[in-house]
């Protein structure tokens, strides 16, 4: 514990507020997925960085988790869900 | 010293993912969005990941740190490459500069 793990785990929070407005913008439903995707990957590194603050290692066994469920959301977004692009994105 | 190391990656893989984060909102369509996300983000985890297995109690659980990383690259490459065929597919085109 150095003491950077709280603010640094405040601060990927941060990132994903931040990525909340992508998430509402689109335009393509790829766009809201890849928020998503960052969710997964900075959902992990908190989730890490919580374990060492104080949290104990089940806290990585739940970050291991986290990163199969958004690799399989991801695969299933794309065979299942993507399969016509109903919104145009008009900014291309 | 190991513990300025470690805080030395933590503090990177911040930045990494500031980076990636930043890529997300600014870039101008989805495969730019997604080569920010897809390198970015996984360096940052990587980072973060190395510098908490620095301060590991046991070689176990810094083990198992440092196996969520490849398991995370992996599924991004997956990922990413199946997204960004999708979105060729459905006629998404490529961002141009000469465009408008």
């Amino acid at each position: 514990m150095t003491g950077v793990e709280l603010p640094l785990a405040l601060f990927l929070l941060a990132n994903l507020a931040a990525a909340l407005v992508r998430a509402a913008r689109g335009p393509t439903a790829a766009d809201r997925m890849l928020a998503a995707l960052l969710f997964g990957t900075t959902g992990v590194g908190i989730l890490v960085l919580l374990a060492f603050a104080g949290g104990g290692t089940p806290l990585i066994d739940a970050a291991l988790t986290l990163a199969l469920l958004a690799a399989i959301a991801g695969i299933a977004f794309v065979r299942r869900a993507w399969t016509q692009e109903s919104e145009e994105s008009g900014d291309a | 010293m190991l513990e300025y190391a470690s805080a030395a990656l933590l503090v990177l893989g911040g930045f990494f993912y500031f980076a990636g984060t930043l890529g997300l909102l600014r870039f101008p369509d989805v495969y730019t969005r997604l080569h920010a996300l897809a390198k970015a983000d996984n360096l940052g985890l990587g980072c973060v990941l190395a510098g908490l297995a620095l301060q590991a109690e046991s070689p176990a659980v810094a083990l198992k740190l440092l196996l969520i990383w490849p398991l995370a690259l992996a599924a991004s490459a997956a990922v990413s490459y199946a997204i960004a065929r999708r979105a060729e597919a459905l006629g998404i085109r490529p961002w141009r500069k000469e465009e408008k």
